[in-house]
């Protein structure tokens, strides 16, 4: 009984999850008569597909080119994800191991002081981020949007990392510190190292993060840095047909969802086990 | 340096933190070449005395000296001090030659040099043949060997042992006990100071017994001295395991009394010790099961615990509460009646203030 309940769960969880995902990659390869004829799911049974949307948007039918939206997110991505991981896991370090504090506002504040900066909606920053890049010259480039992105993932990435350190045991850095490092090469080369299963989470939650940002890249962006998720809604018009929209969507998570493969065998392959006893 | 003593001199060392006192004025002279046993109870400061040693911690007060060098103004990695802690710390993601390897590299040996040197380390730890498996794989003992293979390498002038045997099971640690004698027997340049909570590995191991209470060094001297001349209660109850048992007492007339019940001719050690009121201390194994003289009473059995091939056995007494240590596996029920005596001639006499007044000798 309890095992049919659980199934069940699952099966209208996964369904609830995974058919909207469907309908759009197999939308994506839909004719026109095809998507007007009410819900279809299979191709070649129900439909013939073809590869018209993916032609609209890799720019061989000459309607739009998401790749270099493609690269212009990569590059973003890569860059805040690179800097709010260098300076996150060291503040993270630096907040496991000693204490700084003014008063009675001591590390743990600290904390929830970098989380607090992710409660507030980015609606609220946009205006003011707006004004400091137009003011930097920044806007609509690249490093204006990585500063804006690093803003916003660091938070994450230190919160995860403090947790990760504390796990980690205090004596392990002494041992090394006494076994002749500074405390910087003690980070570098006893606690980073075994650090990589929280370093791996926490790069995937900023990538993720990221790359999915819209509302920031619509607002601080205009043509020359055009992402990706601001590429695939300006496709959102009435003009563009419906198989050409799914196959953006599908094009824009792909990335992930490949990197996501590539991340979990990682893991698996041993990342947390052994690595805290 | 070969052949020059470097001393370890602690002068006045003390650590207080806002609220309380962890070391209080600590003063002593290490050595090289001997074995100092730091001996005390779970919060005594024998832990805080070594990480302030290592620079772990830093002190109020007071100075540290290495030799000619001013040792607490040295940074933590510039000391070249090796430790070994109660918990089995070896680096998780390196294989046990990495670990071994991993102090020396540090210090400036060259590649292969290091590797020969760990690689004979190990074989005296006998560790040669997991010298490619990752500290995760090894047993607790072998972890705590590999942490002992890596402090011992380098050969520094000051090894700390941070009751490296503590979480150890009881067979592991009267093995490994046995291999320190041995292993440290080398290490004729070095400072080795060894942290415990049991008598019998400071009696075994130590050259020297320092005895820690509430951040002070109490007493210190030969282990065997200490432990028949406890200058205090406090050391007399922490240097006997179990701890001695202590009872109110008079002298009267050429008679000890003990309570209303016990009562016995002053012995030959005591004779020259005036009327008046005391507290006496007797060890465990020294309190006599049965006898029906004068000096016997009867109580009840509170607690009767084994512990490895002897049996422990606590009994009420109107005076208060007496641990008795017998030979062998016995079965005592709770609330049993049991008659036990004191051995006059094996009895320690304290002031009322808990500094000895007389010793049995031996």
């Amino acid at each position: 009984m309890k095992k049919i309940l659980k199934y069940s769960f699952i099966f209208i969880w996964s369904t609830f999850v995974l058919v909207p995902l469907s309908w759009a990659l197999v939308t994506s390869f839909k004719p026109p008569a095809a998507v007007n004829n009410g819900a279809t799911f299979i191709p070649w049974l129900q439909f013939q597909p073809t590869l018209d949307g993916w032609k609209d948007i890799t720019g061989i039918s000459g309607y739009a080119n998401l790749f270099p939206p493609l690269i212009n997110s990569a590059t973003v991505t890569f860059f805040s994800t690179l800097i709010s991981l260098t300076f996150g896991c060291m503040a993270a370090y630096g907040l496991s191991r000693f204490s700084y504090g003014w008063k009675n506002y001591k590390n743990p504040d600290i904390i929830f002081f970098f989380i607090s900066q992710r409660i507030m909606p980015p609606a609220v920053l946009a205006v003011p981020f707006f004004i400091l890049l137009k003011t930097l010259h920044l806007l609509d480039t690249k490093l204006g949007l990585v500063l804006v992105l690093t803003s916003g993932l660091m938070p994450i990435v230190v919160w995860l990392l403090v947790d990760f350190f504390n796990q980690l045991p205090k004596e392990i850095d002494e041992m090394a510190m006494l076994e002749g490092c500074n405390p910087f090469e003690a980070f570098v080369r006893t606690i980073l190292p075994l650090a990589r299963p929280g370093l791996t989470v926490a790069g995937m939650f900023a990538i993720i993060f990221g790359w999915n940002d819209l509302f920031f890249a619509l607002v601080l962006t205009f043509t020359n840095v055009q992402t990706l998720p601001v590429a695939v809604v300006a496709l959102n018009g009435t003009v563009t047909p419906f198989w050409t929209l799914s196959a953006s969507a599908i094009f824009s998570i792909l990335p992930l969802v490949g990197l996501a493969f590539v991340v979990e065998r990682f893991l698996s392959k041993g990342g947390f086990a052994g690595a805290v006893r | 340096m070969k052949g020059s003593t470097v001393n370890l001199d602690l002068r006045s060392v003390s650590v207080d933190t806002e609220t309380e006192v962890i070391l209080k004025d600590i003063s002593f002279k290490f050595e090289p070449g001997k074995i100092y046993v730091l001996i005390g109870r779970t919060t005594s400061g024998k832990t805080s005395l070594m990480r302030t040693i290592a620079g772990l911690i830093e002190p109020t007060d007071g100075e540290i000296h290495l030799g000619e060098e001013r040792l607490d103004e040295v940074p933590i990695w510039d000391r070249g001090i090796a430790m070994v802690y109660q918990q089995f710390i070896n680096y998780p993601h390196r294989t046990v030659l990495n670990n071994v390897e991993f102090p020396l590299l540090r210090a400036g040996v060259s590649k292969a040099d290091a590797k020969a040197q760990a690689l004979a380390m190990l074989e005296k730890v006998g560790l040669s043949e997991f010298k490619d498996r990752k500290p995760s794989q090894l047993s607790g003992g072998q972890q705590q060997r590999v942490a002992i293979a890596r402090a011992l390498v380098r050969n520094t002038r000051v090894i700390l042992l941070d009751e490296p045997l503590m979480n150890l099971d009881y067979k592991l640690r009267e093995q490994l006990r046995e291999e320190f004698r041995t292993l440290f027997k080398g290490t004729a340049d070095s400072v080795t100071i060894y942290a415990t909570t049991e008598p019998s590995e400071a009696l075994f191991l130590g050259d020297e017994l320092l005895v820690m209470h509430e951040g002070r060094v109490i007493q210190h001297g030969k282990p065997d001295f200490v432990f028949e001349n406890p200058s205090s209660i406090d050391v007399a109850q922490i240097v006997n395991d179990p701890p001695m048992t202590i009872l109110d007492a008079e002298i009267k007339d050429g008679k000890v009394n003990i309570g209303n019940l016990i009562t016995f001719p002053t012995p030959a050690h005591l004779k020259s010790e005036k009327d008046g009121k005391y507290k006496i201390g007797t060890r465990a194994s020294e309190v006599i099961l049965g006898g029906s003289e004068s000096n016997s009473e009867e109580g009840t059995v509170s607690l009767s615990e084994v512990s490895g091939s002897e049996t422990l056995l606590y009994v009420k007494l109107n005076v208060g509460e007496v641990v008795l240590q017998l030979e062998g596996i016995h079965d005592y029920q709770i609330g049993q009646a049991v008659t036990i005596s004191l051995a006059p001639n094996r009895i320690f006499l304290f002031n009322m203030d808990g500094t000895l007044c007389a010793a049995p000798g031996n």
